[in-house]
């Protein structure tokens, strides 16, 4: 990577407090545009909660996210939307939002950041198309004019419709489940049912696409897929992408910028090679005393 | 010790045996039961006292029904082992098949009041018509109505009642104060029913499960209390009389010179109305059933049972599930108030008594008995419901056997709960278990009802 690029999202001062339980305290980082940012941590670091916050699940104690569509948006737009009680402003790039003032759905709707989820919610009753249907909803209702012109079965709905599935057949053969398209999304197996919540994740269009642990049991040869399809998402398709993940092989093969929390502080923030050395994260990971954390940060400071 | 664990219950060899062994702890449970309710009846006698009358005969009965019914159960089950396994999806029910079979249907039902006149003679047709025939169309539209709430947006609500009450009061209350006819009554009774159903969604819309049922069960019984007590407007228990009846494009149907059989020639009948009647409430039974298979297909559709499947998942996907919820509040509330509408006119008088509880928990009964959010399932379990308690009270034979004071309608609420407990042992997710997908790539494979959710919102 070169010179940072112009970040998609910034977290600024997240504070999250659950009553005396300080989930995440003050934790800044940004997410670059076109990027793979990966946010690791121990168990219970606060990572799934920094992920609810941005897609508006919780509604964070304080801080600011800041998610610029289009284009970076300058300071003073962000600071004039700030000052401002709206959610979100144009921008001459495109549009500036502030994630913390919008309930969830909307966050998914206009500031297009879609996520999954650590355990998998896909709607298991129906089958794979309609699930990556329902996930172009919002474009789909517009199409049926809000229910009343698709009722009456007019064209632009139909044609709307055509192209969701064309889009779903894209995204179909992308993971390989083309011949599962008519199977039940809850008969398929655990790697399947990962890859097609990502898939239907990616069928609503996001800018920034939030995985929570999208390795988790998946073996070898699954993990490798999934390493190259989110590298062409990244690649192919302009969208920057956020993951929480366990899996280290994962993590240092692909993100660019990698974000270390523990006990709901950043302790590390930098390339892969870098926070992979820091003592801190290794300490974080290996549970080693304190002074041994001083000790070798001396070493590495001599 | 591996065998045993394998084979959880090794049956005895001999089957009657078994049976035998099994009717007779039946019998006992049953005989508890049946000792406290059934075997001492207190009358009063004519010097006003109370005696015991003792009806031992009855706990005998019941007993040696359950000794039977056990041993003829476990002789039934042990000659149909070794249990099949189950298919591992339904079989792919043949689209040219079904689309067959609802077209049979569809003729059926509209010849069906040809075919009770043929068969039954101009008398013995009013009862088939009106007490079968629209009064299960009723039922059936009420079941499809509460079918997008419950079926396909997996929101339990057990005061479906309020819209049938609402609609019904909307059209008797303006017939009665702005002498509006019953074919202006009708839309204007569904559009206030849906509005009701957005009033009640509002402040339930973070209720979930449980919760959810508890409030729209108390909202049915404020309305209820409302029509009994606001008594200027309502008319309190007494009810409201005189609603006009439907006219057949303003002719209406009595002896007159301007009516119906006068305008066409015909020799006056009380059973043209009964017919057209016949014909409204299928015709609004049919658009409703033609609307929610649209709905389904279409994003408001998909989104109710995204809603049903996973409601996090929906709002991660853009998915505004507050506005969602009340479309599907206030459609399902719509088909309430125009079946309430209908009812109202051909009733041509209505009262809270209507409107209790119980007619929730028939429909709710119907829509899950039929499988939820199936359109034939909700159809048939409506047929099978009211007619069946409506053929209880044919049975008069029964009085044969269990003397001149037995009637055999007061068990039908017996019946409701044989036949809930029955289906729901012998197809625990509805008659048609499993679920249609709204589009398909190559072909609609039936998705089996053990995947899809049954919602808790």
């Amino acid at each position: 990577m070169s010179a940072p690029a112009a970040p998609l999202l910034t977290v600024e001062h997240l504070t999250m407090r659950f009553g005396g339980l300080l989930a995440i305290d003050d934790v800044s980082f940004t997410a670059a545009r076109g990027g793979i940012t990966a946010l690791i941590g121990p168990n219970g670091a606060g990572k799934t909660t920094v992920f609810n916050c941005i897609t508006g699940f919780y509604k964070p104690t304080s801080g600011r996210l800041t998610l610029s569509r289009g284009g970076a948006a300058s300071p003073a737009d962000i600071d004039a939307l700030t000052a401002s009680s709206r959610r979100s402003r144009k921008t001459a790039a495109g549009a500036v939002y502030l994630l913390e003032r919008m309930p969830d759905h909307e966050i998914a709707a206009h500031a297009k950041v879609a996520r999954t989820f650590q355990n998998i919610r896909l709607f298991p009753g129906m089958t794979v198309l309609e699930n990556l249907i329902v996930a172009q909803h919002n474009e789909l209702m517009l199409a049926s004019g809000l229910t009343v012109l698709g009722l009456l079965g007019l064209r632009r709905y139909r044609d709307a419709e055509a192209a969701a599935v064309a889009r779903a057949q894209f995204w179909l053969d992308k993971i390989a489940l083309t011949a599962r398209a008519d199977d039940a999304a809850g008969a398929l197996p655990y790697g399947d049912q990962r890859r097609l919540e990502i898939a239907r994740a990616m069928c609503s269009g996001p800018d920034l696409l939030c995985l929570d642990e999208p390795a988790a049991g998946l073996n070898p040869r699954e993990s490798s897929d999934l390493k190259a399809l989110l590298k062409s998402i990244r690649s192919d398709h302009g969208t920057s992408i956020l993951l929480i993940e366990h899996d280290m092989s994962v993590v240092m093969e692909i993100s660019d910028h990698v974000v270390v929390l523990e006990y709901g502080r950043k302790i590390s923030d930098g390339p892969p090679e870098r926070v992979r050395n820091d003592p801190k994260v290794i300490a974080a990971y290996l549970g080693v005393e304190d002074e041994e954390v001083a000790k070798v940060e001396a070493e590495i400071a001599r | 010790m591996a065998a045993a664990a394998t084979e959880p219950r090794s049956l005895p060899a001999n089957p009657l045996a078994r049976g035998l062994k099994e009717g007779l702890g039946a019998a006992l449970l049953a005989f508890g039961l049946a000792v406290p309710i059934l075997a001492l009846r207190t009358e009063q006698n004519i010097s006003n006292q109370l005696v015991l009358q003792p009806r031992w005969h009855y706990v005998g009965f019941a007993v040696l029904a359950a000794f039977l019914g056990r041993l003829l159960f476990v002789l039934a089950t042990s000659a149909a082992a070794p249990r099949r396994p189950k298919a591992a999806a339904p079989a792919a029910f043949p689209a040219g098949a079904a689309r067959a079979l609802s077209i049979l249907g569809l003729l059926l039902l509209l010849l069906y009041p040809v075919l009770a006149l043929a068969i039954a003679g101009r008398a013995g047709a009013v009862k088939w018509i009106d007490n079968f025939g629209v009064q299960i169309l009723i039922y059936i539209m009420l079941g499809w109505g509460l079918n997008i709430v419950v079926g396909l947006a997996g929101l339990l609500d057990l005061g479906y009642v309020a819209f049938y009450a609402v609609g019904a009061y909307s059209t008797a209350l303006l017939a009665q104060n702005f002498g509006l006819s019953f074919w202006l009554c009708l839309p204007l009774a569904g559009i206030l029913a849906a509005f009701w159903g957005i009033l009640l969604g509002f402040p339930v819309l973070r209720l979930r499960g449980d919760y959810l049922a508890i409030v729209t069960l108390a909202f049915g019984e404020i309305i209820r209390l409302v029509l009994i007590n606001w008594v200027p407007v309502t008319n309190g228990y007494a009810g409201i009389s005189g609603i006009p009846r439907p006219t057949f494009f303003g002719l209406p149907f009595n002896a007159s010179d301007s009516g119906f059989a006068a305008f066409f020639g015909i020799e006056f009948s009380p059973l043209h109305r009964i017919i057209f009647l016949f014909y409204v409430i299928l015709a609004l039974a049919l658009i409703t059933n033609w609307v929610t298979l649209r709905l389904r297909r279409l994003p408001i559709g998909r989104a109710w049972e995204a809603l049903r499947e996973d409601e996090i998942a929906c709002r991660a996907l853009g998915i505004n599930t507050t506005n969602t919820k009340l479309t599907a509040f206030a459609m399902g509330a719509g088909f309430g108030g125009f079946a309430g509408s209908f009812f109202a006119a051909r009733q041509g008088f209505i009262s809270p008594e209507s409107f209790t509880f119980m007619e929730s928990a028939v429909v709710l009964a119907i829509a899950v008995l039929g499988g939820m959010g199936s359109q034939i399932g909700v159809a048939i379990a409506a047929a099978v419901m009211i007619g069946g308690t409506e053929i209880l009270r044919e049975l008069e034979w029964l009085k044969q056997i269990f003397g001149s004071a037995f009637d055999p309608a007061q068990y039908r609420m017996l019946l409701f709960g044989l036949a809930m407990v029955l289906v729901m042992v012998w197809k625990p997710r509805g008659l048609v278990s499993f679920r249609r997908p709204s589009i398909f790539l190559r072909e609609a494979r039936p998705v089996r009802a053990d995947m899809v959710k049954e919602g808790s919102g």
